[in-house]
Parts: structure tokens; C-alpha cells; sequence
């Protein structure tokens, strides 16, 4: 098939971006969409001109590096997938796509598709983990977890931190993908001890880098992995709960 | 001439790590914080040893060409991760696991090496259980197994498909930990381009900031590659995009010897190619052979829709020759008999270049709800990639390279042959023989990276404590960094016609044609006279558009191409010297009447260990003679 493709081309951080129009011809089906574009930097590069930079890795949608908006969605139109994952035959031919990077205050644009994900570690480093030392751990069946704790823990795990959540967001706000690692540790055993210090952590650092959840919603329609907006809510709770704590204990 | 001294530890193998450990000099709370050590790479192996070292007081500084330490390829295991635990009682044992590991990697891995690997297998479950990684649980809220191939016990710990990703998560968060406890520096975005070595000794690295293009120098006490391994010399492998050689591959420039290098898994589970533009390969678990059955139609000209071909016209090819491990038998044999009838023209798919793995038995006996929660997720990735839906059509499969043995030779406390400069994970060539069985990456990463690098390297630095150090103002540092700028600059003044990507592609195909799942003399000694043209051809003809002080992934790609090219030629060499089959490195010459490896233990029980003469031409080779203490050499049989 025969597209026409509008990408945001943008040299650097603080260089001024504009689209750029590329015809990408005999694309097959069968290609992902990152395929695609690989075939047009091939052609680019050809030419001697610089390609699409765009992120992207395992190209198996679990690493979480690419994304990109396509026609205006966070990873393209295809729901529960990343745009590694995105395959031509959703489309048609004739089509005219346009691509984009992640939008949003706390994502700065670092060359063309490229983006700067690293708010999200200052997150994690708040407090999205365990401590526990290498060595000191007892045996692992002695903290025997209910299935449907361990499955629940599961469902908010399988983030892959890529952050379309963010960048469907109005707001630019971060709240599912900090919520879906508060969820995943605030609902094991292991978790319960650091559980009001990690979430009113996490909070905080969040607050600083993103902006505020207005309950749109986009971000649980963008997210690949299906992770629910329910765990804002839990989020919520367990962080006015925290506050009381901290507050008592003051 | 070197003389390669594993540093093996007396004793019985049941106790020789133990004795190590207490024998070992110590370095003492309060003097760890006067050493340095640099870990390059934070997947798995890289993660836990910079999270653990931090913890223990040393100063840490971590290094990724990721955006973030919670990516890496460790990222996309799926199927699971070994330990010892005899959870079910189905007569596990840590012998028991070393033995199949031995055995599995067909008696080409260090004996001691192994059985230290199943006895710290059972303490990585129970630290990754502490930080909260998120183990399948059964009902009674206990930890739930699999089995894998090359076993005949359940001792795979698994999460869901997504095994992989929430042991890095877990390591990721303990590195977090410490990045906020200021104990380990994080440098993201960061590639090292050089390994410098002063006085013999590693004292540090150079790297490149990805997105600034900036060039720097730093120096530790010691340096420790945590890199992965190097699938992606095929072009087309089962590895993410980025996997590379150069780390380890500019290590050995440097003096580190390079081991097996000719050893890579080719796995008998991915989906087959489906045109020419495709960019990577993507595996479908091996713990799906758990439950799938693996067929081709037994008639040459089968023409009926693959639900109306009987059982009795259906050749499950896997049950038939290997009747005690079936659908269960090793990566290596699976793989061979897998080519052997595609080969034979018994392909299934558009291209004829697959064989079916077929879950209707079991969705039959366990119920379509059962299959789903066991496999729904790579059922759904198999759709998205082929548009086919497995609960109603056999998947279709292919090998695909996966994995690399080979790696850095390294010593029983995972030094290379440069004093200083250790190599843990998939860099090194440590565990795994000549086939690699399942599950037992991951372990070996974290066995790596918890337990065993922690321990060893204080045995380096302590005899260190009190005496002058290396800084980045020594000359050899400046050295380093001019040659990696000018590597840079000829890329980007070379004005070719060509894009890296292309010569990859041609590179890829030559490695997998002579140097893949067979290989023969003669096809390897074509491989050697073809890489070094193409070699002179990329070097002439490639373009890299764009500078050096931006993003430029057509520049980092460049820099990775041309260490695949010299790499590339050494595994040839390697499957050339060694006259013999073996796990994973099958020699057409070298097989038995029906058509299993031909093992030489009188000649080949080494390991064969390269060292750089400064011509890629002309490596050295050195042995390891393997001596088994504890296990007879034996003929493997799956049968
Ligand atoms: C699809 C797939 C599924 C798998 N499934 C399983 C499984 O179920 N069970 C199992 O046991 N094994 C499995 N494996 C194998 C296993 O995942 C890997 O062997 C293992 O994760 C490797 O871990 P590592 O830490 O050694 O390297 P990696 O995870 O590859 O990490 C390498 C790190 O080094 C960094 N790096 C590399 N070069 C440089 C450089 N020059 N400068 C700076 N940083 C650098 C990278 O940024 C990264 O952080 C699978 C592999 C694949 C491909
Ligand atoms: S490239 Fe890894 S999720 Fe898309």
C-alpha cells in the first residue's frame, strides 16, 4: 500500500519543530508500523538526509520504549497496543498519517519523535519499592500470598511505563502510571510496612513533575496494557488515608 | 603465552563455594566506601549486582544506553526463571538442577560454575519474592511452577508471560533505592565506547551521551560489563533492536578473551519471517510447548485446511524421535529437528518455512479459560503480528537466534582475563556449556548479579585498600577518547550510499547461512572469505548522515555494525576449530546415522578462549581444559 506520512521533525530541545511530508510506497500489511517508518529512513538516509529518530527497542510491546501519537491517539488506533505492536493492515491504502511526539509538560522533546521519559524515575526513586537487602530475605512460601492479591498486584505490574497515559491526558498528569506501582506493591503483604511513606512519597515527586487528573479518562483508553483507572481511586484513598496517619503521628 | 587459571576452588563441588566465600579477603564495612566500581549495563545481571554493591557501601556508578534502568532486553523474557525449590515435590534437588544444566549444555560448562548456580538459584526467589515481584500463586496462595524443556521436574517461577519484566522491575526499584540513598550514580542514555586499561589493570571506561553526543571518561577500581549478549550479529534475531556486542567485543580488543564465541541458541519457537522488510524476530515462549503440540502434515503435497488433516496424516515429529521428552526436548535438538523437515519441504505457511504448534489437544482437555490464562497474552501478540488467532488455527513456528553462550571468558570469581574488568549475565560465557536451557538465563543474571559478583569482587579490591589510584587525567584515558571521536568522525565523512541497516542485513544473512543452526567446513570457510569483503565494503561505502553532537542512531548503529563484522568472523573461526558437534554448535560432518550431535570428549572437552593479536585475522586461541569431578560425561538422550 501507499501512504502519505506527516511527521514532526524537530533537530533538537529547543529548535523549532514543523511537519515534514514523506510518501511511504509499497508498504506491505504485513509490517509493523515502526517497520514503516524504518523504511522510509532507509530512503531518507539514501538521499543523505538525516532519518526519523523515534524510540523504540524490543518491538514486542513490553519494553515501553516507543510511542509516538499517530493520527492524534497516543500509539494509534488500535486499542491494547503499542505502536511497535501496530500493524499496516490496520490501515489503508491511501491514507495520510500523521505522527507525533509525546505531548506534555513533563515529557521535553529531545530530537524529532524522541522524548525525555525521566520524571518517571524520580517517581519510582520516591518509593516504588521494597527494601528489603540482597540475602536477608526468608523463604519465599512463608509469605503466602491470596491468588487474588497476587493477580491484582499482577494486573497494575504489567505497566511498561512508555507514558501514553501522560500524553493523552489534557493535563499532562501522571496519576495511572504512579498508581499502577503504588497498586502493585500497596496490595502485597511485602508492601504493607513502607505503604503510607511510599504512597504520600510518590504523590509528591508526582505532583512536581505533572499535571493535576481532572478525571478525564483518556489515559486508561491510551494505556496498551489495559491497566484500570481504578487504582487512581485507590491511589486517592490510601494517600488521604496517609495523610491522617502522618498527620496523627506528628 | 597466557595461561588461563579458572580459579576453580578445591574441595567437593558441594562445598567449594562456601569454603570460596570464606576464604576470600573481605573488605570491611567502613573501606568499601573508598572503592569505586563502574557496572555498564543495567538489565537484569547490571541491575542487581549495581543495587546490591550500592547496598553494600561501595561507590557505584551504573551506566545504560536505555532511557531509563526499568528497560532493558531482560525486559521481554517471558516464560520464566529456574531455582531448586522442589516446591511440588516432584524430586528436585539443586543436584538435580545442575546436573540437567550440565548435561543440557552438553558437557561443555565449568562443573563448579554450575553447581554454584543451582544453590543460589533458591535464594534469588526468595529476594525477588521480597521486593514484591509478583509470582503466579495457586489457590492456597503458595508459588505455582511450570516445567520447561531439558527438564522433567516443574521448577520454572513464572508471572505470567511477562516473567522477564517484573524481575528487572524488581531489580530496577532496588536500584532505585539506591540512586535516592546517593549510593549508586545512574548515567542513562550513556554508552560506553571504551574500556581503558592502565598498567594491565581495568581503571574505567569512556562513553558517549546519546542525546548530547558528549564524550567523557571515568575511572574506578574496577569495572564491571553487564552488556548482554551479542544474537543480533544474525540482523534477524529474537533480541531488541539495540542488543549489541561492542561493550564486550572493545573489552576484548582491549585483552579480555573472548570464549565459545560460535556457541548461540537458535530457538525453536518463533513466528517465521513473513517478508523481507522485517526487522526482528519475535519468540513465542518456550513454555507454550507445555501445552502445544508440534507437527508438520506428513504428506509432501498436503493441500487440506489444517483442521481436516487427520491425526494419522499429522507427523508430531518432536514425540516421534524423542519419545521420553517429546514436545519438551532441548532448544538445540527441537531447533535441528525443526530445519531438518522444513528442509525436507514439509514447511507449513504461505512461504512453507514454518511447522505448526498446535493447542487444540489441550484446549480439549483443559478448556479454552485454561489456555487463555496460561497463555493469553502470547496468544494476543501471536494475532496482533500475524492477524491468525491460535484458538482456532495451529501457530505457526520457527527457530530463530535467541541467545548467545558464548561471551567473555571468565574466571570462577567472573574476572576476565584483564585484572579488574569482571563480566556477569549474558556478556559472559560462564554457565550455559553449548546450549542454554530455558529459564536459566535469568536465573544466571541474578545469580550473577545478587550473590556471586557482590562476594568476588571484594577478593579484587581489598590487597587495593591504601594504594594510589588512576584517575581520568591519565594518558591513556585522553587516548581512548580520541579514538573513539575519531571512529565518529570518519563515519560521518565517509560519504557512501548505503545505510548501516543494509550492511547489517547482508552481514546477518552470511552468520546465519554458514555460522546458524548447521554448519560445515566448507560453508564456514566461505563465510571467512566473504565477511572480510562486505567488511571493506560497509567501511567504504556506508553514510551516516547527521553530527556526532545530537541524537544520531544512524552513528550509534555504525560503531555497533563494524564490531559485529570482526565478531562474526571469529565465531566462524571458532565453529571451524572445533571439529565436533555440540549442543548448540551442530558440524554436518560430525553427526551420527540418525542425525544426532557427535560429541568429541577426547578432543573438544575445552573451552576455547580468543584472545585479539590486532588482526582480525589472526586470533589466538587458548584452552580451558574441562574437568568433571562430579558428573560422567555422557551421551545426551532425550529419547
Ligand atoms: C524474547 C526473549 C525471551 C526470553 N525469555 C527468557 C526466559 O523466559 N527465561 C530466561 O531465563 N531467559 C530468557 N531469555 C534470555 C534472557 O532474557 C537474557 O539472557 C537476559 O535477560 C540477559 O540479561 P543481561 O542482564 O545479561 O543483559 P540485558 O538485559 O541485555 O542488559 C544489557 C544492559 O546493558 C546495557 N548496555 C549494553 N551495551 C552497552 C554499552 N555499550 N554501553 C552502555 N550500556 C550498555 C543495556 O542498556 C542494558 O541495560 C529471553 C530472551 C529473549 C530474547
Ligand atoms: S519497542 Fe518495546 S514496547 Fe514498543
Amino acid at each position: 500500500m501507499n501512504l502519505t506520512l506527516r511527521v514532526w521533525r524537530q533537530a533538537g530541545p529547543t529548535a523549532p519543530g514543523r511537519f515534514e511530508t514523506y510518501e511511504a510506497n509499497g508498504v506491505s500489511e504485513d509490517s509493523s508500523f515502526l517497520e514503516m517508518l524504518d523504511g522510509v529512513n532507509e530512503e531518507l538516509v539514501a538521499a543523505g538526509e538525516e532519518p526519523i529518530e523515534f524510540m523504540h527497542d524490543c518491538r514486542e510491546g513490553i519494553c515501553g520504549t516507543c510511542g509516538m501519537m499517530i493520527n492524534g491517539q497516543a500509539h494509534g488506533p488500535q486499542a491494547l497496543t503499542t505502536a511497535c505492536q501496530l500493524h499496516m493492515r490496520t490501515f489503508s491504502d491511501g491514507d495520510e498519517i500523521v505522527v507525533e511526539p509525546w505531548r506534555a509538560a513533563g515529557f521535553p522533546i529531545v530530537k524529532d519523535l524522541v522524548v525525555d521519559r525521566a520524571a518517571f524515575d524520580r517517581i519510582i526513586e520516591a518509593g516504588g519499592y521494597v527494601s528489603v537487602e540482597t540475602g536477608s530475605a526468608q523463604d519465599a512460601n512463608l509469605i503466602p500470598v491470596p491468588k487474588e492479591s497476587a493477580d491484582l498486584a499482577m494486573d497494575a505490574a504489567a505497566c511498561i511505563g512508555c507514558g501514553a497515559c501522560v500524553a493523552a491526558c489534557p493535563n499532562g498528569a501522571a496519576q495511572l502510571f504512579t498508581s499502577a506501582k503504588l497498586m502493585h506493591l500497596n496490595s502485597l503483604p511485602q508492601g504493607q510496612p513502607e505503604r503510607s511513606e511510599r504512597t504520600v512519597a510518590m504523590v509528591e515527586v508526582m505532583e512536581e513533575h505533572f499535571g493535576s487528573c481532572t478525571n478525564y479518562g483518556e489515559c486508561e483508553a491510551a494505556c496498551p496494557k489495559g491497566i484500570s483507572i481504578d487504582f487512581i481511586a485507590a491511589m486517592n484513598r490510601d494517600h488521604r488515608r496517609a495523610l491522617v496517619r502522618n498527620r496523627r503521628s506528628a | 603465552m597466557t595461561v588461563l587459571d579458572a580459579k576453580i576452588p578445591d574441595g567437593p563441588i558441594e562445598s567449594k563455594w562456601d569454603d570460596h566465600r570464606f576464604a576470600m579477603r573481605l573488605v570491611s564495612p567502613a573501606n568499601k566506601r573508598k572503592f569505586s566500581v563502574i557496572v555498564v549495563g543495567t538489565g537484569l545481571a547490571g541491575a542487581s549486582a549495581a543495587a546490591t554493591m550500592g547496598e553494600l557501601g561501595y561507590q557505584v556508578k551504573a551506566f545504560t544506553f536505555h532511557d531509563s534502568a526499568r528497560r532493558a532486553h531482560s525486559i521481554a523474557a517471558q516464560g520464566g526463571i529456574n531455582a531448586a525449590k522442589n516446591y511440588h515435590g516432584d524430586g528436585d534437588s539443586i543436584y538435580r538442577l545442575f546436573y540437567d544444566t550440565v548435561k543440557g549444555g552438553d558437557f561443555r560448562s565449568r562443573e563448579a560454575n554450575v553447581y554454584r548456580l543451582a544453590q543460589v538459584s533458591n535464594n534469588i526467589i526468595d529476594q525477588c519474592v521480597a521486593q514484591g515481584v509478583p509470582f503466579a500463586r495457586e489457590y492456597g496462595g503458595l508459588l505455582d511452577n511450570r516445567s520447561f524443556g531439558g527438564a522433567q521436574v516443574s521448577r520454572t517461577f513464572y508471572a505470567r508471560g511477562q516473567t522477564g519484566q517484573q524481575l528487572l522491575l524488581g531489580a530496577y526499584q532496588a536500584l532505585a533505592a539506591q540512586v535516592k540513598k546517593r549510593t549508586v550514580e545512574l548515567h542513562t542514555k550513556t554508552e560506553l565506547l571504551d574500556i581503558v586499561v592502565v598498567d594491565g589493570r581495568a581503571v574505567g571506561i569512556v562513553t558517549r551521551n546519546l542525546h548530547t553526543g558528549e564524550i567523557r571518561s571515568h575511572a574506578a577500581d574496577a569495572v564491571v560489563l553487564a552488556t548482554g549478549g551479542y544474537s543480533n550479529v544474525y540482523f534477524l534475531s529474537t533480541n531488541a533492536m539495540a542488543c549489541n556486542t561492542s561493550a564486550i567485543w572493545r573489552a576484548h580488543r582491549k585483552g579480555a578473551m573472548f570464549a565459545n564465541p560460535s556457541f548461540t541458541q537458535i530457538h525453536p519457537t518463533a513466528i517465521p519471517t513473513s517478508d523481507e522488510f522485517q526487522s526482528k524476530l519475535t519468540l513465542m515462549s518456550e513454555s507454550l510447548r507445555n501445552d502445544g503440540r508440534i507437527w508438520v502434515p506428513k504428506d509432501l503435497d498436503e493441500q487440506r485446511a489444517v483442521a481436516d488433516i487427520p491425526e494419522e496424516d499429522r507427523d508430531y515429529f518432536l514425540e516421534r524421535r524423542y519419545p521420553a521428552f517429546g514436545n519438551l526436548a532441548p532448544r538445540d535438538i527441537s531447533s535441528r529437528a525443526a530445519k531438518e523437515r522444513v528442509d525436507a519441504g514439509y514447511g507449513v505457511g504461505p512461504m512453507k518455512n514454518g511447522v505448526y504448534l498446535d493447542f487444540s489437544e489441550a484446549i480439549g482437555r483443559l478448556g479454552r479459560d485454561v489456555i487463555a490464562e496460561k497463555y493469553g497474552n502470547l496468544f494476543e501478540m501471536y494475532e496482533r503480528i500475524t492477524g491468525e488467532n491460535p484458538y482456532d488455527v495451529p501457530m505457526r513456528i520457527y527457530p530463530a537466534p535467541h541467545y548467545t553462550m558464548g561471551g567473555l571468558w571468565v574466571d570462577y570469581e567472573l574476572q576476565t582475563t584483564i585484572p579488574g574488568l569482571f563480566a556477569i549475565g549474558e556478556a559472559n560465557f560462564s554457565d550455559h556449556g553449548a546450549n542454554r536451557l530455558g529459564a536459566s538465563a535469568l536465573m544466571q543474571g541474578l545469580a550473577d548479579g545478587y550473590f556471586v559478583l557482590p562476594a568476588t569482587i571484594g577478593n579484587y579490591l581489598a590487597p587495593m585498600l591504601g594504594k594510589p589510584k588512576v584517575d581520568t587525567t591519565a594518558p591513556e584515558f585522553a587516548e581512548a577518547e580520541r579514538a573513539v571521536q575519531e571512529q565518529n568522525d570518519r563515519f560521518l565523512r565517509n560519504n557512501g550510499t548505503k545505510s548501516v541497516d543494509h550492511y547489517h542485513r547482508e552481514l546477518g544473512r552470511i552468520v546465519w547461512d554458514h555460522c546458524g543452526m548447521e554448519r560445515t567446513r566448507e560453508g564456514l570457510e566461505k563465510a571467512l572469505s566473504e565477511i572480510p569483503t562486505l567488511r571493506a565494503e560497509f567501511e567504504a561505502n556506508v553514510r551516516v548522515p547527521g553530527s556526532a553532537d545530537t541524537l544520531n542512531s544512524s552513528l550509534e548503529k555504525a560503531g555497533r555494525v563494524a564490531d559485529f563484522f570482526e565478531l562474526a568472523e571469529l565465531m566462524c573461526r571458532d565453529a571451524l576449530v572445533r571439529e565436533e558437534s555440540c549442543g548448540a554448535h551442530f558440524r554436518a560432518e560430525y553427526q551420527t546415522e540418525d542425525g544426532e550431535a557427535l560429541r568429541n570428549d577426547a578432543d573438544y572437552a575445552h573451552v576455547s578462549a580468543w584472545e585479539w593479536s590486532g588482526d582480525s585475522a589472526n586470533p589466538t586461541e587458548h584452552r580451558e581444559q574441562l574437568e568433571y569431578e562430579s558428573v560422567q560425561f555422557a551421551t545426551r538422550s532425550y529419547k
